[in-house]
């Protein structure tokens, strides 16, 4: 805590407050609104009713009006606190509204009617936090199948890349060889193409090898990245060459220099590869949409899109199942994040 | 226990010729040191024999047997880096033990061996260390106790004091030449430190660029260097050269007239006729203070380095070096007469060859 507070009142060395502390703090403060704003936006308002969401004027918390059941009327009504004229300070329920005049009902004297100016109305709020959007979205929706496609899909396609690449890159940086660099180069280049030129192709050998409606149709197409291949290139070059004569000297298999000794010294570079892997797979859109088109075999993301109809939107259960979807990635970028910085600066910039 | 020979060994990189066709035996638990300057092809030549590097043309020979194309781990080799080259991610134990593994050794052996080799370089407390957790004389011995365990037919060392710093490079010397005394394997030894070399090895082979100059045992090769080159390197500080012309060709020795220094009279014999251009050279320790019958040379003093047991003192006008046993009282400027013993000086030709002496040194070894 001394050390937050210390942290959070940090000056440039000065006793006093300088001016440049203060304009570094402004844009700081500015900065946490800009990129943590959103973010704590969408959480509040994944737990906000579907009324409370289109309130306006908007608020942060998960105000909605309150409503109650009034004998003799069909469906629940909204309170409303009377601000003027012969009823001011009473608090009714509003059965319509037509132009200028309300017609409200006192929820304890249910039989009489009482017409007042639409204009001295005000809506009586309260604060809940509308868990059912979470609780729905798990019973109503096949959600457990969802993310466990979506696991699956992340953990198996994310061993696969870190093994495919790490072999890839431990022969284009530890073996000479002739046209090693042109073809690290092509490798490189394909970074230029974007994916989505190369859609309709790659759905097409995707859909020769019966591997639409497949999660392996998002799993195999991913498994080979050409960032991947460079990350891990660029760090394992940094690895001395006298580690692989020495194991050499030691009688190990070149498998088992792999395995035993560049894998292992190579951790870094591939916690942060992992990391990425992990984002990419679990953020994936376009390419699982094309490839996956029964509902069986929805990730989270294409689920989610599944909410946004043509006609009608639900938001609140969209809301909830943003941060729903965002959550994993968060605590693994959290866990993970000395490693990903650790890892980019020495794999990187190298 | 093995034997090594070379023959004619040549190393391309491309078009360039690196090693220059390099033939010597190495004999049975011989301590062989490959010494030279940077560059000479010394690090090249003990990877073309542990077979890290492919050999160009030429054999390399392991107890009679050909060895070109026999991977390096199949050779019974083993050698330790100059880096070290221990896997950071493994204990001292791992790392001892990792050789072993790979050749399907039982657990208990596996075990039996590293504690011997632990036991033998004082590594039993570390066993469980990562390499970082260890200090550079600690490496350097884990780097030898996982070449021990393999129990190499050879060991190769790639210049493996040279991280350590004067010190324990001294002690370290001293606990390779016990295990080559323990263990009685052939060893060579790779360095540019020619203290290393003479105290070392059993036998040195000096190479500059890519060839062998000289290949003989320590003090042979310090009395009687078979050309100038090996007469500058091996020595420190180094010999005192002087070039000049052929006087007198008498058949006791070479009489040379040195410009600016004088006549010098020698005991090299061999041709060499009136008006040759020669180099004579004497080592520093040889020269003595004072004035005797011939041989005499004077000169100013530039500089004056006192070690309190032995003094330098660096001449000008000629540039010559002169070791004094003790202290001494000269200092800068000085003028002073030193005394070139006839016995002490070599003579070399106008390609750097030796020219023969009446009667080489022997060295006390030798005589006794």
């Amino acid at each position: 805590m001394a050390a937050l507070t210390r942290m959070l009142s940090a000056k440039r060395g000065f006793a006093h407050w300088d001016w440049t502390d203060w304009i570094s703090y402004v844009y700081l403060v500015f900065g946490t609104l800009l990129m943590f704003g959103p973010v704590l936006w969408l959480v509040f308002s994944s737990v906000k009713s579907p009324s409370g969401l289109v309130e306006f004027p908007p608020t942060l918390l998960p105000w909605e009006q309150t409503r109650v059941s009034v004998p003799g009327q069909t469906a629940s009504l909204p309170l409303f606190k009377i601000a003027e004229g012969d009823h001011a300070g009473q608090t009714l329920a509003e059965i319509r509204k037509i132009g200028l005049q309300a017609t409200m009902v006192d929820p304890a004297k249910p039989d009489t009617t009482i017409r007042v100016p639409a204009a001295g109305l005000k809506k009586v709020m309260h604060l809940r936090a509308a868990w059912e959007n979470y609780t729905d979205l798990i019973a109503k929706l096949n959600f457990g199948l969802y993310l466990w496609n979506t696991v699956f899909i992340t953990i198996v396609a994310t061993a696969l890349t870190l093994l495919v690449n790490s072999m890839a890159a431990f022969a284009l940086s530890k073996y000479r060889f002739k046209g090693r660099e042109p073809v690290f180069m092509v490798m490189l280049a394909t970074l230029m193409i974007p994916p989505t030129i190369v859609l309709v192709p790659n759905y097409l050998i995707a859909a020769v090898l019966g591997l639409t409606n497949s999660l392996w149709g998002v799993i195999w197409p991913a498994v080979a990245t050409p960032t991947g291949v460079f990350i891990l290139r660029q760090y394992m070059l940094t690895l001395p060459d006298d580690l692989l004569e020495a194991a050499r000297m030691d009688n190990a298999s070149e498998w088992r220099i792999y395995w035993r000794i560049v894998l292992p010294l190579s951790a870094p570079a591939l916690a942060v590869l992992a990391i990425f892997s992990v984002m990419w797979r679990w953020n994936e859109f376009l390419w699982p949409m094309v490839v996956l088109s029964r509902s069986e075999s929805f990730t989270l993301q294409l689920a989610l899109n599944s909410f946004q109809g043509d006609l009608e939107t639900q938001w609140n259960y969209l809301l909830a199942m943003t941060v729903v979807t965002l959550l994993p990635v968060t605590i693994i970028f959290l866990l993970l994040q000395r490693y990903i910085t650790q890892g980019i600066a020495s794999a990187g910039v190298k | 226990m093995a034997t090594l020979n070379l023959r004619n060994i040549v190393k391309r990189f491309g078009l360039v010729d690196v090693i220059h066709g390099i033939s010597f035996d190495i004999d049975d638990g011989e301590f062989v040191v490959f010494v030279g300057p940077s560059g000479c092809g010394k690090s090249t030549l003990l990877r073309m024999i542990c077979g890290l590097e492919s050999v160009s043309e030429g054999e390399v020979l392991i107890d009679g047997r050909v060895m070109n194309v026999i991977p390096a781990a199949r050779r019974g080799l083993a050698l330790v880096f100059q880096s070290y080259a221990l896997y950071p991610h493994m204990t001292v134990y791992q790392n001892m033990a990792f050789g072993l593994e790979n050749l399907g050794t039982p657990k208990a052996e596996i075990q039996a061996r590293v504690a011997e080799a632990a036991r033998m370089l004082r590594l039993e407390p570390f066993l469980q260390r990562k390499p970082t957790a260890l200090s550079g004389g600690q490496r350097q011995r884990v780097a030898i106790g996982r070449a021990i365990v393999r129990e190499p037919k050879v060991f190769l060392f790639d210049e493996p004091l040279s991280n350590l710093d004067a010190e324990l490079r001294v002690g370290m010397r001293a606990e390779i030449a016990q295990l080559h005394r323990r263990l009685k394997t052939t060893m060579i030894y790779v360095t540019h430190d020619q203290v290393e070399a003479m105290t070392m090895a059993d036998k040195i082979v000096v190479l500059r660029s890519g060839r062998v100059e000289q290949v003989g045992p320590p003090l042979e090769i310090y009395n009687n260097p078979a050309n100038q080159f090996v007469a500058g390197f091996i020595g420190s500080p180094r010999m005192n050269f002087l070039t000049g012309r052929v006087t007198v060709a008498g058949p006791d020795g070479l009489t040379v007239e040195v410009p600016a220094v004088g006549t010098i009279h020698t005991r090299a014999v061999a041709p060499g006729a009136p008006g040759q251009e020669v180099v004579i050279g004497i080592r520093p320790e040889h020269i003595s203070q004072g004035h005797r019958a011939t041989n005499n040379v004077s000169g100013i003093v530039a500089n004056v380095e006192q070690l309190g047991g032995l003094s330098y003192i660096r001449l000008n006008d000629p540039d010559m070096t002169v070791q004094l046993s003790g202290q001494t009282r000269l200092g800068f400027g000085d003028r002073t007469e030193i005394n070139l013993p006839e016995a002490d000086i070599h003579v070399f030709d106008a390609q750097g060859l030796a020219i023969a002496r009446a009667e080489p040194v022997q060295s006390m070894a030798a005589l006794a």
